[in-house]
């Protein structure tokens, strides 16, 4: 194992290229640009064999995923906000044909106004597009998930595509220290993709079928059931790449959370801040642990009730927004209490929306506000913004 | 024919006297069983793909309306990178999904380079959703969306010249055909796939429906569009318009009007009075075409 110092986008490019995938379709973007042009040099270079296909959108782009894969070949892709809004279409259909497609993600805001910076924004909105969603907190999540999530959507009782998504420019563009794994365990871990069923000329079939109304729910229902399925499979092949890598990735990761009266939810980037928060509060002897959602298609919801139950405030973080409603995490975690009698108050709290530095005291300030909530035993604002500037409202 | 075995099969569920079945057969027939065919969103995947039931004998896959194009390259570069180069990759598009909506996908695969041949069936207008008019309309054709009326003539544009607009990405071949001339188009496919790179083959299929015309006269119609010039059959390779080499020159080509009288969508050019400048104007705009392209013998 070599460590070297990159760039999230030099490691999620590095995981798919220890992947070994055949053909690349890739759109540039900001910020996720780095990956294509990391992939291209390791072709250029001969350290890699796969085609590249420098196609003229992300909407070509998964256009071109769906068609490689089809034929049975390794493919990847990487994109961000505003792109992968224009590829959404075919986003629900590369699930829909079950095709396991990865896709590194640079996540960022979405239009308007136009926004560079980080925010989960761009891909929470494509969660019902039947993608499982991996969210990396650090470069070397962002390498090893990329493999990992080639190795879950691959298996046979999964065949669906997924993302990793790394933080706009906090990560992106960030250098840190990961350490490569050997090409030779990759391989072994993740051998070559083998399909059943593919596009071939000896045994011909039709994909992409017109599904009427006697048979949609039912594709539906199968491809429902393949991302449940994923949930175990997840569980396998993490535990498989720390049997191999020595590092351990678990759906759920919690931190001081076991006595804890208020438990932190949050997804990638700021989930390191969230940690050196409570480890500050902590020292003032408040009762506070956190919790990353490493994995959020399929949703955990039984590992977060599991770890939440007993206490007595959960504070959920969302990097986007649901308009007319709260954030999208929010929702998910509150759901999973719905037919239970007794529950922790849930509370959400919008934050870091398009790039906005998340920062130990927003946290200590999101504590405050939920000791409040327990003294006062109800939930009077159920959303609420962290660091609105009320100068230009 | 090729192949014995037919690789559109009966029992799909067009319309009677739909040209698209007729061009995808020959084409498909012409080139054999080695081949992934794509087709876009519109009438033929809807009649030809119905799970859990398909018309196709060669591996087939649609994924939307706007990208076939692009699927195609996905696929050509896949099979290419699985060692599989030999295997014909056929994309089809309708005119709405070549012409409008997957513009940008065809433009950019063309531009690639990507051994895909691409089969544009044009039958001039969205016809899957109830004939509306596309940018392939013709001049003076009444449609849902461009009715005739008091203060309309129907479709005021004139249709785009996308083959021209496909060869001029300077591909290696380029050619229009339609299913009147079975053996013309069949030779048409042949040199596509003879020929390394991408191509393009316009090929105008009538439609009874919404061309509003009696479905056993298909072929005749088909006939009269390359009879009166509407529908020149050319191939070129390259870009230079200088090398066109026109298929099916005519000797005495006849007036517009013979074709047009025979279609429902031009009625309104007829009755209740003749709208004799309309008239003139298509017969004009023929008239040059075929000048400019070396038509008339």
């Amino acid at each position: 194992m070599v460590k070297i110092t990159i760039r999230g986008n030099m490691a999620t490019a590095l995981g798919a290229k220890l992947s070994r995938p055949d053909v690349v379709p890739a759109y540039p973007i900001t910020p996720s640009t780095l990956f294509p042009e990391k992939i291209s040099e390791y072709i250029a270079d001969g350290e890699m064999d796969a085609e590249m296909i420098r196609v003229e959108s992300e909407h070509s782009a998964m256009s071109a995923c769906i068609g490689a894969s089809a034929c049975g070949a390794r493919v990847c892709t990487a994109s961000a906000s505003q792109g992968i809004s224009l590829m959404s279409e075919m986003m629900f259909i590369a699930a829909g044909m079950r095709l396991p497609v990865v896709m590194a993600v640079g996540n960022r805001a979405l239009a308007a106004p136009i926004n560079i910076w980080c925010d989960h924004q761009d891909t929470i909105s494509q969660r019902d597009t039947g993608w499982l969603q991996f969210y990396a907190e650090k470069n070397q999540e962002g390498l090893d998930l990329m493999i990992i999530a080639f190795k879950v959507c691959e298996d046979k009782r999964v065949l669906l595509p997924g993302m990793v998504g790394i933080d706009a420019f906090v990560l992106t563009h960030t250098l840190e220290a990961v350490d490569v794994p050997d090409q030779k365990l990759v391989d072994e871990f993740l051998p070559k993709y083998k399909p059943e069923l593919y596009l071939d000329p000896s045994k011909p079939m039709t994909f992409g079928s017109f599904g009427t109304p006697e048979f949609y729910q039912e594709f539906k229902y199968a491809q429902v059931k393949a991302i449940e399925k994923a949930s175990e499979v997840i569980d396998e092949v993490f535990a498989e790449f720390k049997k191999k890598f020595g590092r351990e990735y678990k759906k759920i990761v919690p931190y001081k959370c076991e006595d804890a009266d208020v438990i932190i939810l949050t997804m990638g980037s700021m989930s390191g801040t969230a940690r050196a928060a409570v480890n500050k509060m902590r020292e003032k002897g408040k009762k506070v642990g956190c919790c990353k959602l490493t994995v959020y298609r399929p949703f955990p919801g039984k590992e977060i009730v599991d770890l939440t139950k007993n206490a007595k405030v959960i504070a959920v973080l969302d990097r986007d927004i649901s308009p007319g409603f709260g954030g999208a995490l929010y929702g998910e975690v509150a759901a999973q209490f719905i037919n239970t009698s007794e529950h922790p108050l849930i509370t959400d709290y919008i934050i870091g929306l398009g790039g906005r530095d998340v920062l130990i005291e927003d946290f200590e300030e999101i504590y405050d506000k939920s000791i409040e909530t327990v003294k006062k035993g109800r939930v009077e604002k159920p959303v609420e913004w962290i660091h609105l500037n009320q100068e230009v409202l | 024919m090729k192949e014995e075995k037919e690789l559109f099969s009966v029992g799909h569920r067009a319309c009677a006297g739909c040209g698209e079945p007729i061009a995808v057969r020959a084409i498909l027939n012409e080139a054999g069983p080695n081949t992934v065919a794509i087709v876009c969103t519109g009438c033929l995947e809807v009649v030809s793909t119905g799970w859990p039931e398909t018309a196709w004998e060669v591996p087939l896959i649609h994924a939307a309306f706007e990208n076939s194009a692009s699927v195609a390259s996905g696929i050509e570069v896949a099979l290419r990178k699985l060692g599989k180069k030999d295997t014909n990759v056929i994309a089809f598009g309708g005119d709405g999904g070549t012409f409008d909506i997957g513009f940008q996908a065809l433009s950019g695969m063309l531009e690639r380079g990507h051994n895909v041949k691409y089969v544009c069936l044009d039958n001039e207008a969205y016809m899957n959703t109830g004939i509306q008019r596309c940018s392939s309309t013709p001049y003076g054709a009444s449609t849902t969306t461009s009715p005739a009326g008091k203060y309309s003539i129907g479709e005021d544009r004139p249709k785009k010249p996308l083959a021209a607009i496909c060869a001029s990405h300077d591909i290696p071949y380029t050619a229009t055909a339609t299913i009147a001339y079975p053996e013309d188009l069949k030779k048409k496919v042949k040199t596509a796939l003879e020929t390394k790179g991408p191509c393009f083959l316009h090929v105008l299929v009538p439609c009874p429906t919404g061309w509003r015309f009696s479905s056993e006269k298909t072929v005749e119609l088909a006939k009269l569009a390359v009879g009166t010039g509407v529908f020149v059959l050319w191939e070129l390779r390259g870009s230079n318009f200088n090398n066109i080499n026109i298929t099916k020159k005519l000797k005495g080509r006849k007036p517009v009007t013979e074709y047009l009288k025979t279609q429902g969508r031009f009625r309104h050019l007829f009755r209740p009075e003749i709208k004799q400048d309309v008239i003139d104007k298509i017969q004009k705009d023929i008239d040059e075409k075929c000048k400019r392209f070396g038509v008339d013998l």
